[in-house]
């Protein structure tokens, strides 16, 4: 405690300031000049920690881009979108594949891009059904009592290490679905999306039931008490006023499904067809790097490829994340009256 | 009387609650179908030796110390630069900072530093910690080859990132959980704002700051990807050791330049590279039954910590 601020100057001011910041105390003259930079100092030192987030945000995009765009010494930009074949008679076709290792290396990234909708795009409606019906079942319909159980179930759900996600789909789901489908590849997008469900679900659901949880509950009683029902109550005055939440936890479920990347690693395949068939193997743009990257000569062309692979990841679910962050901080507003 | 009637008269509304309802459970099922599977498979194989050995015969058999080992050594190093950078960070924001655009670009820094998918962290500690930090390092001290390749201290330090915004916002909650009037009553004694902050806020703001970390160590142990390319190792016969002596005196240490095992990578290695999978395959539910054991452990750790901690907020 400092002794030296006057105690009776406190009362017959009549004003207790509820923050004494060195600058803005009206008692600032009484504090020893030690402490005042003392505490100052200690401020700082906390604003420099505090930017740390933000430092490694801008750390990632650079160091992502300083090593991804160095692909543009030898690759062309449309080099990543269709290779220029030559034939024999010296007419050129244009072929879009991933082959950064022959010879005549091909580094489009459409069959990596259409590899990871396939598997993105049916986990995140999947996710979108169960995911949006358990926040619903949580935030509206469970009894409080159940909720204090249930709500934890889906932390946990949360919890399960991706790679585990992905053995199971592996050695259980490859065989179950290989049986009961018979898909044209024993590993598939389908059987990718499934598992990549179980990592979307927990995030839309909670999610979900928060962006129900910050609707003034003024609403449901009013509702209620022009005689609506339950179910008319959450389906004509609820979801409506949820519908930006709803959907920002959507976006948000999409773009962890695209950067997932031990699932699809293990369970989608990881041939590089172009294809809109979700029983055959595809590769994603997360599979990819982590399968590449591990045996790549550092500063080779292919090298950098990965790394541009890595840029237009981190572009998409950047973008994915802003808009739902806009979404979400628009709604909080709206609902705190 | 007569609304109770009416709700069971509303048929679409009877439809819809239960469809939730089956949803819900569906979602029960499939995490207890994980569970049960990895322990019926799994519970046969653990035993003190599969714990405490090392694999043998090219991975075929024997245990997954090392690979315990390396999960716990790396988590560990992670929480220690993590902590103490969230912490900060989440009291900056809480206490010191008003208002302004800059923080509220910290705070979507902060939320998008947590999208980030957890590959594009594996490049950036590729690119960023061994490529810039490690080899100029390796420059300025003269040390040949020694920081500017894979090893724990840069796989550590990327999943420390990859964390930091669990902690933040699990420790931002619970800063701002700790009510206002005790912050007047401490100023009121005239006490400084730091003294405020170490005297009344961060002592009833640790049993939250707790479940953040608990939540962040699970976290790092269950990831996979990023550590893919910065030293995880196939299999490594010596643990990431290294006796630091004092004159006589020698303690072991974890040796942050070396490689090491991962129990998440150790799956994913038996999985998909071995030898032989199918021979492998008990060992491979061993380890899955390990990892979730440990990740299941601490989550629910955590969730009982922040059950408590809000129980005792709710009294306040």
């Amino acid at each position: 405690m400092d002794k030296e601020i006057n105690i009776g100057d406190t009362i017959s001011k009549g004003d207790v300031p509820n923050d004494i910041t060195m600058n803005s105390s009206p008692f600032s003259k009484k504090i020893k000049q030690s402490t005042r930079i003392k505490e100052s100092l200690i401020k700082y030192f906390f604003a420099i920690n505090g930017t740390a987030a933000l430092i490694f945000i801008i750390l990632i995009f650079i160091f992502l881009f300083k090593e991804g765009f160095r692909a543009f010494e030898h690759i062309q930009l449309v080099d990543f979108i269709y290779h220029n074949r030559l034939a024999e008679d010296g007419t050129s076709s244009k072929v879009f594949e991933w082959f950064p290792t022959s010879d005549e290396a091909r580094y489009s990234l459409i069959p990596l891009i259409l590899g990871t909708l396939l598997t993105a795009i049916p986990a995140t409606i999947l996710s979108t059904i169960l995911g949006v019906g358990a926040g619903i079942y949580l935030a509206e319909i469970a009894n409080p009592k159940a909720k204090e159980i249930l709500k934890p179930i889906v932390e946990l759900f949360a919890g399960i290490p991706t790679v585990v996600l992905g053995f199971l789909m592996l050695v259980v789901g490859a065989s179950f679905f290989n049986d009961l489908l018979n898909p044209t590849n024993r590993l598939n997008a389908f059987i990718a999306a499934l598992g990549l469900s179980f990592v979307v679900i927990p995030i839309i659901a909670s999610l979900t039931e928060d962006a129900l949880h910050s609707i003034p509950n003024d609403l449901r009683m009013a509702s209620y008490g022009i005689g609506a029902t339950k179910w008319q109550t959450i389906s004509k005055v609820i979801l409506p006023a949820a519908t930006s939440g709803i959907s920002a936890s959507i976006l948000l479920g999409f773009g962890r499904a695209i950067g997932e990347t031990m699932i699809v690693l293990m369970a989608a395949g990881n041939a590089a067809n172009i294809t809109s068939n979700i029983f055959q193997s595809v590769r994603t743009m997360t599979a990819t790097i982590a399968a590449e990257m591990g045996e790549v000569s550092q500063g080779s062309d292919h090298y950098f490829a990965l790394f541009f692979i890595g840029i237009v990841l981190f572009t998409i679910t950047f973008f994915l994340n802003l808009i739902a962050e806009v979404i979400i901080n628009k709604m909080r507003k709206k609902n705190t009256f | 009387m007569s609304i109770l009637l009416k709700k069971h008269k509303d048929i679409s509304g009877f439809i819809f609650i239960n469809v939730t309802r089956l949803l819900f459970l569906m979602l029960i099922l499939m995490l207890a179908f994980i569970l049960i599977k990895i322990i019926v498979e799994g519970f046969s194989v653990i035993s003190w030796e599969f714990i405490s050995s090392e694999p043998k015969n090219n991975m075929t058999e024997g245990g997954i110390f090392p690979a315990i080992f390396g999960t716990v050594a790396v988590t560990l190093l992670m929480i220690l630069f993590a902590l103490p950078l969230g912490i900060f960070s989440a009291i900056y924001l809480n206490e010191y900072a008003k208002d302004s655009v800059f923080t509220r670009i910290i705070r979507t820094a902060v939320n998008n530093l947590a999208g980030v998918p957890s590959i594009v962290f594996g490049l950036f500690g590729l690119g960023f910690f061994i490529l810039f930090v490690g080899k100029n390092l390796d420059e300025v001290l003269q040390t040949g080859l020694l920081f500017g390749q894979p090893a724990l201290i840069w796989a550590s330090s990327t999943l420390a990132v990859l964390v930091l915004p669990i902690i933040i916002v699990s420790t931002l909650e619970a800063l701002n959980s700790v009510p206002k009037s005790h912050r007047d009553a401490s100023y009121g004694l005239g006490a400084t704002k730091w003294q405020t902050i170490k005297n009344v806020v961060l002592p009833q703001a640790r049993p939250g700051i707790l479940t953040g970390t608990i939540l962040a160590i699970s976290r790092g142990a269950g990831e996979t990807a990023p550590v893919l390319f910065l030293g995880a190792a196939f299999f490594l016969p010596n643990l990431p050791i290294v006796d630091l002596c004092f004159g006589d005196y020698c303690i072991p240490m974890i040796n942050p330049g070396e490689q090491f095992m991962y129990l998440a990578y150790h799956i994913f290695i038996l999985a998909t590279q071995s030898s032989n999978p199918t021979k492998t395959m008990p060992l491979q539910y061993g380890s899955t039954l390990v990892l979730i054991t440990l990740t299941f452990l601490l989550n629910i750790t955590a969730i009982i910590f922040r059950y408590r901690f809000r129980k005792i907020l709710g009294r306040l």
